[in-house]
């Protein structure tokens, strides 16, 4: 039997995936604009950001809307719950893409390490891809891909603690980076947060199939 | 917990055709159990087996076993008026008897030959506080029990079957032809009546299962799908025809 419910469901379903998408590509630009010192491009995301927290306020207001007017139960309960979940911490992810974006207008004018900005591209480029394929796993309601996305967050966190020794080091030897090296650790450790609420999200795919409310990572959740 | 109530392969047939399809469930003392399934699905069946109303019924076959307390209430020995004090019912309808609120209480006291006064008085207080009707109608327990609104006529029908002190009470949709403040004290009424008798509802309304009963059971073609945990049916049930019955997908 085709049902209202269902019709509402795809939308609000197809709406989170797109915020979704606008919350990777995000992340990949304020990635890019740090790496290339685009402040333009960092200003762009900044000013972005309102758009994301609205569409996250769009999605809350109709999930309420739909657990008012059809008292969804059993997986109609759980779609509309993991949304409700998921995009709060979707909304997260933008604000530290964001943070980012405020870090690259900073830096700009002090002294340059190339070498761990090339580890912050590739850190970046890991957990921008591992985003996507949460992503991916939501859309096909995948919980054994949720959980091999989630399982890529400890490279993650190794990524962090070499960025952050070579930081302390550089800044012990050459103190004139101390300023900038002070925002290379702090851009790594938005990056990593943003993998701990990649796991998040993650684990609501989890309850989305099961019913269960689990811990993906328990070491790590204490970083968000 | 101790069991009150099973059954065992339960099928029955309206001439030929087969309502029930050899139920097996058992029913704890205390609490309330709800059935719920769609129209025909035979839960109304299933209740009327659990007190011998279906005898009621010409052409009805029925196998297997419904034993109460041990024993199977379809043996012969059976005596079907004190299974019935045992084992009440609260119909759809409220069905008062068109005398007054006081003489409807204790008709089943009567019929079991119970004539001391103070006896009966008691009885009266008791079951209306029960019902959670005494405060209503305390002051003219002698006006005819058919001048109260719908909602008070059900409780009344309730304290009547509580007067009797029965072990089981089943109710038939019983608020399905109230408005909702009506249902609202009536489902107040059982949530308290459930620590001292065990309930067992038939409701088409899903809401109201998921709001009052601790177990609920799922029934589809005369079979019992599924049965446990009001919470497990509602948030995670097992199979996926209770999924989609709850949900609204079909029925």
């Amino acid at each position: 039997m085709r049902r209202l419910f269902d019709d509402e469901l795809n939308d609000i379903d197809a709406n989170f995936t797109e915020m979704g998408m606008m919350v990777s590509a995000t992340i990949e630009k304020a990635v890019k604009a740090f790496i290339d010192h685009d402040r333009e491009l960092a200003q762009e995301i900044i000013d972005n950001d309102a758009k994301i927290n609205e569409r996250e306020v769009e999605l809350e207001q109709k999930s309420f809307e739909m657990i008012a007017l059809y008292q969804p139960v059993t997986s109609d309960l759980r779609e509309i719950v993991t949304i409700l979940k998921a995009v709060s911490e979707l909304e997260r992810m933008a604000d530290y893409a964001r943070n980012i974006a405020h870090a690259t207008i900073r830096v700009k004018g002090h002294v340059r390490v190339p070498e761990i900005e090339a580890q912050l591209s590739e850190m970046g480029n890991r957990v921008r891809k591992m985003v996507e394929e949460m992503l991916a796993a939501y859309v096909k309601s995948d919980d054994a891909a949720a959980r091999a996305v989630a399982a890529k967050d400890a490279k993650v966190g190794e990524m962090f603690d070499k960025i952050n020794e070579k930081g302390i080091s550089k800044m012990e030897r050459h103190p004139e980076t101390v300023i900038g090296s002070t925002d290379y650790l702090n851009v790594a450790s938005y990056l990593m947060r943003i993998g701990a609420l990649v796991t998040n999200v993650g684990e609501w795919i989890v309850y989305l199939n099961t019913g269960n409310i689990i811990e993906l990572n328990p070491e790590s959740s204490n970083l968000v | 917990m101790s069991t009150i109530l099973t059954t065992e392969n339960l099928s029955l047939y309206y001439g030929k055709k087969q309502a029930l399809k050899g139920v097996n469930m058992s029913f704890d003392e205390k609490g309330i159990t709800a059935l719920i399934g769609p129209s025909g699905c035979g839960k109304s069946t299933f209740l009327r087996c659990l007190n011998r109303m279906n005898d009621l019924i010409p052409n009805v076959t029925i196998t297997g076993e419904v034993n109460f307390n041990q024993s199977n209430i379809y043996a012969p020995t059976m005596d079907t008026v004190k299974l019935r004090k045992e084992i009440g019912m609260v119909f759809q309808q409220p069905n008062p008897f068109p005398f007054s609120i006081y003489e409807n209480v204790v008709y089943g006291l009567r019929l079991a030959g119970v004539r001391d006064k103070e006896q009966l008085d008691a009885a009266v207080e008791k079951s209306l506080k029960q019902a959670a009707i005494w405060d209503e109608v305390k002051d003219r327990l002698h006006v005819n029990a058919l001048s109260l609104s719908g909602g008070q006529q059900q409780r009344v029908c309730i304290a009547r079957v509580l007067a009797v002190e029965p072990d089981i009470i089943l109710l038939d949709e019983a608020t399905s032809a109230l408005d909702p403040i009506s249902s609202h004290t009536i489902e107040m009424t059982l949530l308290n009546l459930r620590h001292d008798y065990t309930i067992i509802t038939v409701t088409h309304n899903m809401q109201q299962a998921s709001r009052i009963s601790d177990r609920t059971a799922f029934f589809l073609n005369g079979e019992l799908i599924e049965v446990n945990d009001t919470k497990q049916i509602f948030m995670n049930p097992v199979k996926q025809e209770t999924n989609d019955y709850i949900s609204g997908r079909f029925g």
